[in-house]
């Protein structure tokens, strides 16, 4: 308090002074906001560069380098033809079966965690989603075709007789390929991949239905299921066509484990027993042995991907942000 | 709506029974089965994980002994048997060389979110961009990476991969700080402001303090997500020679890489080696997202919420 007795009385000490720290105030300020800045920057970075390197590739092949289905960097004769609709075939194919399996699970997990689970098994419940989060996407890989594919070849080719006579089924469940490695084993376990991030999502997006809903829907002598029909999935539906967006935009952008287990094949076939590649396993597999326009097709396949995946979780990010903002209104 | 009964009937019938025996049979059944289905659901979630962990265990643990942390790769792939050291090395290395990238980076973007920003759009956009951020296929940041750097200085690098690894990371870092930071009481920083320090002291010294096991907690999990990530690696640091190294500054051996290639191959040894990988990459991954998890616990504790 040495301080106080040196002094001047009727001087108070400035609180608003020019003196210490208001130019590191606003260096700090402006090193934040660059910092932050950096995200938008790097995205930028990302679409520019990666365009930049690919544009061979693009300006040869124009438009067909997603409308042809012909791939052939190394022809016998004449020009190397990249024509990625094939691979975006496979992409789209392998995340659909992913969705129609992983999805239900998905929202049948965040359903038991917020409706139905006992508190303590609440806990063990997320505990085996974090830990399926957890596990490397080359783990996957190297269970899927060591352990994994090889099983299911049996099962295909059970499916397959069985379906055999039935028009329709019979071309999408053919004759299956004897290594399993196809767009069924890639979709499958894309599935598994995709079931943590769906699961998170619409556990949060379910948790917002106001309990007062659900009351009211128990009070009209609704059973459970009749609540969560009534209640709950109208109030929440947005937001879970959101988890769902994200979902296929992971298992769309998904490369190591897709790669190891969907075949290696350039086809277009109805077939999901069959092999084909998709656009991010092409890349891995290819980019060793690629040069010159072939490395800018890749990296082109690389783009169109960026592109999809930013625009898949652009929407995805703002479905689950009206669904909050439209709960958090009815809060209010 | 079958219920509809005409009121003079259900006078004389008493007053409605509320049992569950009253419920029609369909809508009991319906019930039942819908419950069964969303318990199984869960149930065949376990399958894969219990499935996946007992094979790497399995597995990893018939090759597992001590040599296979601590002696070279075998380079004639005809030799079975142990050796994934620079392996684990390189993989430390990068995983590190990127948290020291993308943590400190992180953590000041989600400060100016959360401190300066708040709901300005700039911030919005910045908070939208960082979400769709970690949408974006890894693979897409190797190839970010291969074209900025490895194209530019002609070959791959460990530090391009660390690169590759701390564009993964940002924005995981960003979000999950933020979170943290959002708890930080708002009477903690009215306090040290009306103290008299400035915006920037308050931030370092007094919120940064309050959250900084949530921050560890966010900064682990992107360790864990970065340390399993093959493809960034695949164009950044994948042509390495099998001998413990520290060189940054040349292509690095890591396990997911190795793995990777290794699984491709025909040779049962080699699988064998990659199993052995694939379990000390698991245990590694394992033990930080669970300490990732017990950190933010704490932290959330702490903070009161």
């Amino acid at each position: 308090m040495t301080t106080q007795t040196t002094q001047e009385k009727d001087a108070p000490p400035p609180i608003t002074g020019k003196s210490g720290g208001v130019r590191t105030e606003r260096l700090f300020s402006w090193w934040t906001l660059a910092t932050g800045l950096l995200v938008l920057a790097i995205l930028a970075l990302i679409l520019i560069t990666t365009t930049k390197q690919a544009w061979p590739a693009f300006q040869e092949m124009g438009l067909r380098f997603i409308t042809s289905s012909t791939w052939d960097p190394n022809p016998a004769s004449g020009d190397p033809v990249f024509g990625a609709l094939a691979f975006i075939y496979g992409t789209v194919v392998s995340s659909l079966i992913a969705l129609l399996i992983g999805v239900p699970i998905s929202i049948g997990i965040a359903l038991f965690l917020t409706e139905l689970a006992p508190r303590r098994l609440r806990a063990t419940a997320v505990l085996i989603v974090d830990m399926l989060a957890a596990i490397p996407s080359v783990v996957f890989g190297l269970w899927g075709v060591l352990v994994l594919a090889p099983l299911l070849v049996h099962v295909y080719r059970w499916i397959s007789d069985l379906f055999a006579p039935v028009p329709g089924l019979s071309s999408l469940f053919g004759e299956p390929v004897g290594t399993g490695r196809s767009f069924m084993t890639a979709g499958i376990i894309l599935a598994i991949m995709i079931i943590p991030i769906v699961t998170s999502i619409s556990r949060e997006v379910l948790s917002t239905v106001p309990q007062a809903n659900k009351d009211a829907a128990f009070a009209l002598g609704a059973t459970q299921w009749e609540m969560i029909t009534g209640a709950v999935f109208p109030h929440s539906f947005g937001g879970l066509v959101g988890a769902v967006m994200l979902g296929l935009g992971r298992a769309m952008g998904e490369t190591i484990a897709v790669s190891l287990v969907i075949g290696g094949a350039t086809s277009i076939t109805p077939n999901l027993f069959a092999g084909g590649n998709s656009m991010a396993a092409v890349i891995v597999q290819q980019f060793g042995e690629s040069t010159g326009t072939f490395t800018a097709a890749l990296i082109g396949l690389g783009v169109v991907l960026f592109a999809i995946t930013v625009l898949v979780n652009l929407s995805a990010r703002l479905f689950v942000r009206r669904a909050e903002i439209r709960v958090r209104g009815a809060a209010t | 709506m079958t219920t509809t009964v005409p009121p003079a009937e259900r006078a004389a019938a008493g007053p409605p029974s509320l049992r569950r025996s009253a419920l029609t049979p369909r809508r009991r059944i319906t019930n039942r089965v819908a419950m069964v289905l969303i318990t199984l659901a869960l149930v065949i979630s376990v399958v894969p994980l219990a499935w996946v962990t007992i094979s790497v265990l399995a597995r990893g643990f018939q090759i597992m002994s001590w040599e296979f942390i601590t002696e070279d790769i075998p380079n004639s792939y005809r030799r079975v048997g142990p050796g994934m050291a620079p392996a684990i090395v390189g993989t430390f290395l990068i995983t590190g060389m990127a948290a020291l990238l993308a943590v400190p980076l992180g953590v000041f973007g989600a400060i100016y979110l959360n401190e300066y920003g708040k709901q300005k759009p700039l911030a919005q956009l910045i908070r939208t961009m960082a979400d769709v951020m970690t949408g974006v296929p890894s693979i897409v940041m190797g190839l970010f990476i291969y074209t900025v750097v490895v194209v530019t200085t002609g070959q791959q690098t460990g530090f391009a991969g660390a690169l590759a690894l701390a564009c993964l990371m940002l924005p995981i870092v960003i979000r999950s700080s933020e979170e943290i930071l959002r708890l930080v009481p708002d009477e903690l920083r009215q306090a040290s402001l009306a103290l008299g320090a400035r915006q920037w002291r308050t931030i370092l010294t007094v919120v940064l303090p309050a959250a900084i096991s949530g921050i560890a907690s966010g900064a682990l999990l992107a360790i864990a997500r970065a340390a399993g990530e093959t493809a960034p690696l695949l164009f950044t640091c994948s042509i390495f020679n099998p001998a413990v190294s520290t060189d940054v500054t040349h292509s690095l051996p890591n396990l997911p890489v190795l793995i990777f290639t290794y699984s491709e191959q025909p040779d049962e040894a080699l699988h064998q080696q990659a199993w052995g990988a694939a379990l000390v990459l698991m245990l590694f991954v394992l033990v930080s997202s669970l300490l990732a998890k017990a950190l933010l616990a704490r932290s959330r504790r702490k903070l009161g919420r």
